[in-house]
């Protein structure tokens, strides 16, 4: 068995799965071919599910669900498993199950990969196909009293709902023996600090000992799927993003739907705007990770007043010059199809020393960061050997971004699957093989210093970049109608991890389907592995080393 | 006997002990001058203010608000920020965040409410002590902002609680929330509040909710006494 903490270049060439070798793992299991954009597909019989995703995980090397795709069309029902692999993950296949329209039930993949749960759960919630043999088949997003399934066809938003308020029952009472028991219920949110927003987490506690945890979420599901399928492609979806990750993730979230819709419409990005991209990107991710930062001491030592506020002054620094870049300081709307909005500001020569002094600065802070907070005894105490995500863990729940890195797996696809151009920059992945709350600290502070010096490469670079071939935008037709049928999933490593999208043009303006596949709602979903059986404040302290944000887990 | 002896003594006729006396005693020991000193030279020889009881209050409430430490979605990013260095909401004496809804005065609704989270910010809100006032930040408050189509979501903040500023903005600015907190704060000293222009949804029993197809599907989900929200979708405006 793999322990996930092999380089993966030593995996090399064994690691390789033709199409041929696809083709003859699934052999006639395959009713016929449905090839995407980025992988081949094959389309199987809803009650083959378990054994060909077993074969491919277990025979091939496939062990990464990335996505689950649930859509209704016209005469069916279908879902589509992702499939890669955390050593390599331009190794994808889709497995295409349909289901007639009168009796939407399809295997549950929950067995091969626990992260099939939770998409299990949202395909039933949003789209109505059930899987069968699923451990907990129940709405994950929307109320549990919710009427209609709205991402299908016939959903009519206009029919009033009924949404209760009631008090959230022990969810292992059944277990436990009647009156005597002494474990206790405790809700913890919607509301509440340390919850990161609008997240309800059901505990049950044996003295200070978490029994049992179940996220609960949707309170911030705001049909960010619905709104993106209703926008055309050309300018109307790209506002949606920014508001997925809004931690200031903008641009790398605005960066998937980009990568995506440039890839089924076949647009060139020029060079120049890829720069700008990069940088841009790894700003965000800065900010990104300084809100982590700045939650985190929040959360561990409700440490309001030193750690938060020079989280949140740095944090100013880098909106500001996202400011300057973009025009905005949160939402940004900055990419467009086929490059950026504008250039960068003039003066520019005022914009990079701006930049550059970010960059002076950087070390100093971060080793102030360090004294205060790594370096500290009583958060070591709290962090160090708390909340373990062992690497096979973290692989089974889709566990992608800092989280997976702190787990010792290396899987970065700004590496692995390389886009805009980092390809060509100097920089290095940061693992841990801590598994615990420290490492993903850790791995975040020294993110911090890798998006440094590659926004640094990208400053010298736009310096010298000769002014008469500074193209920020090919040419993009004004209306874009990608082909029906045209179908692709595409991945970018956001601040979270891995932050992909699915679309399925249907030859007019707007996606057929369009599904978001969050790194914050697999990262969330492993949580009650972290915690069960250890104590309530690590609980909130492996939640806050998730550093999720309920946009994105609920979309 | 000199005739000095029958002036009055310099000590009385030069002292100004009876005007500084009496306010001594008034004042008591008096605050320190490092306190409010030019406040109280301001009110001359008495520390007594003659004014009315409401409008004190008022002045007591717009001067000191306490914020219930309340995010939703991307709007608290920008109210972090407000909060935090830089846009230093407390200079304004209104920026110490409670955790807990019992001991807050204002909350700002900093975000998209939608069908799952509506009941729970009732709740929220019912928690809090009179009187309490709501800032609505952001599009999504106002309006359900960029996710209005939303199968989701509800159609503004004042659909569930009523709204004393809102303040526009997608996300709006730290600067644009500490202006809409001032003009809350002006408006609470002054003894303003807003009329209710929406009929908000409300927490009710499901017992008593009309009995039409959807409450008969789901009678057997929910207990009678149950307090539920309705969302009439088409009503929304
Ligand atoms: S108004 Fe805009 S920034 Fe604020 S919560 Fe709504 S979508 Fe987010």
């Amino acid at each position: 068995m793999s322990t996930g903490l092999e380089p993966r270049r030593q995996v090399g060439v064994d690691v390789e799965t033709t199409e041929e070798e696809l083709e003859e793992l699934i052999g006639d299991r395959a009713l016929a071919r449905d090839d995407h954009k980025n992988a081949p597909g094959f389309v199987i019989r809803p009650d083959e599910v378990q054994d060909v995703l077993f074969d491919l995980r277990d025979e091939a090397g496939f062990d990464h669900l990335s996505c689950l795709t649930a859509q209704e069309y016209a005469d069916r029902y279908e879902s589509i498993y992702h499939l890669k692999k955390y050593a390599d993950p331009t190794q994808e296949v889709s497995i295409v199950v349909p289901t007639t329209s009168d009796e939407p039930t399809s295997q549950s993949a929950e067995p091969v990969f626990r992260t099939a749960d939770w998409h299990e759960r949202e395909a039933f919630d949003l789209v109505g196909i059930d899987y069968e043999g699923h451990p907990d088949p129940r709405r994950i997003l929307l109320p549990e009293t919710w009427q209609g399934h709205p991402l299908s066809l016939d959903y009519n938003q206009t029919k009033p709902q009924v949404v209760s308020l009631t008090e959230h029952a022990n969810p292992i009472q059944p277990d436990q023996k009647g009156a005597e028991s002494d474990t206790m219920f405790l809700n913890i949110g919607p509301h509440h600090p340390a919850t990161h927003g609008v997240l309800h987490i059901k505990t049950v506690l044996d003295g200070e000992t978490v029994a049992d945890v179940e996220p609960d979420v949707g309170y911030l599901h705001r049909c960010e799927e619905q709104m993106c399928q209703s926008g055309t492609y050309r300018h109307q979806i790209m506002p949606y993003p920014d508001r997925w990750d809004y931690v200031s993730a903008g641009l790398l979230n605005e960066w998937a739907y980009a990568r995506v819709a440039e890839d089924l419409a076949d647009l060139e990005v020029p060079e120049y705007a890829q720069v700008i991209r990069t940088m841009g990107a790894e700003l965000c991710r800065i900010a990104s990770h300084m809100l982590a930062l700045a939650t985190f001491a929040l959360d561990v030592y409700g440490d309001f007043t030193a750690i938060f506020q020079y989280g949140m002054r740095d944090r100013e620094i880098v909106q500001d010059i996202l400011e300057d870049l973009t025009g905005q300081r949160l939402m940004f709307n900055y990419f467009r199809l086929g490059g950026v909005a504008w250039d960068l500001p003039e003066p520019r020569e005022e914009f990079f020393e701006k930049i550059r002094d970010l960059l002076d600065e950087l070390p100093a802070k971060v080793a102030e960061y360090d004294d205060l907070l790594t370096g500290n005894e009583i958060f070591q105490v709290r962090c160090v050997d708390t909340g373990i995500l062992e690497p096979e863990v973290a692989k089974q729940y889709g566990c992608t971004g800092p989280v997976a890195r702190g787990s010792g797996i290396d899987y970065d696809l700004r590496r692995d699957d390389p886009y805009g151009y980092y390809e060509n920059l100097e920089w290095d992945v940061v693992t841990e093989d801590g598994c615990d709350n420290y490492s993903r600290v850790l791995v975040r502070m020294q993110e911090v210093e890798q998006s440094a010096k590659i926004i640094e490469q990208c400053v010298d670079l736009l310096e010298d970049w000769p002014e008469d071939d500074r193209e920020i935008q090919s040419n993009v037709p004004r209306t874009l109608k990608p082909e029906a049928d045209t179908e692709t999933y595409r991945a970018v490593e956001g601040a979270k991890g891995e932050l992909g999208i699915y679309i399925r043009a249907d030859g007019t303006d707007k996606p057929g389907r369009f599904k978001i596949r969050s790194p914050c709602f697999h990262n969330l979903s492993a949580l009650p592995e972290m915690s069960e059986g250890e104590y309530i404040p690590d609980l909130i302290a492996s939640l806050g080393s998730l550093d999720i944000v309920l946009g994105e887990v609920d979309r | 006997m000199s005739s000095d002896q029958n002036k009055p003594r310099q000590s009385i006729y030069d002292s100004t002990a009876p005007s500084t006396d009496t306010r001594d005693s008034r004042i008591g020991e008096g605050a320190d001058d490092r306190f409010n000193s030019k406040l109280r030279e301001a009110f001359g020889s008495t520390p007594f203010i003659l004014t009315k009881f409401d409008k004190f209050m008022n002045w007591v409430r717009g001067s000191s608000m306490f914020m219930l430490q309340f995010g939703i979605a991307c709007c608290s990013i920008e109210m972090m920020h407000t909060y935090a260095i830089k846009h230093d909401l407390d200079r304004f004496g209104a920026g110490v965040p409670r955790a807990s809804p019992r001991q807050a005065d204002v909350i700002i609704v900093p975000g998209t409410i939608v069908s799952k989270f509506g009941p729970r910010m009732k709740r929220v809100y019912d928690q809090m002590p009179e009187p309490k006032f709501v800032v609505g930040m952001g599009s999504c408050t106002i309006s359900g902002g960029p996710f209005q189509e939303g199968y989701n979501v509800v159609k503004g903040a004042e659909e569930i609680v009523p709204v004393d500023i809102h303040v526009p903005g997608c996300p709006p600015r730290p600067e644009a929330l500490v202006y809409g907190i001032a003009k809350l704060q002006e408006r609470v000293a002054n003894g303003e509040s807003s009329p209710v222009v929406v009929k908000p949804y409300e927490l009710e029993e499901f017992g008593d909710l009309p009995r039409d197809e959807l409450v008969q599907k789901l009678a057997d989900q929910i207990d009678e006494d149950d307090l539920v929200m309705r969302y009439n979708w088409s009503d929304s405006p």
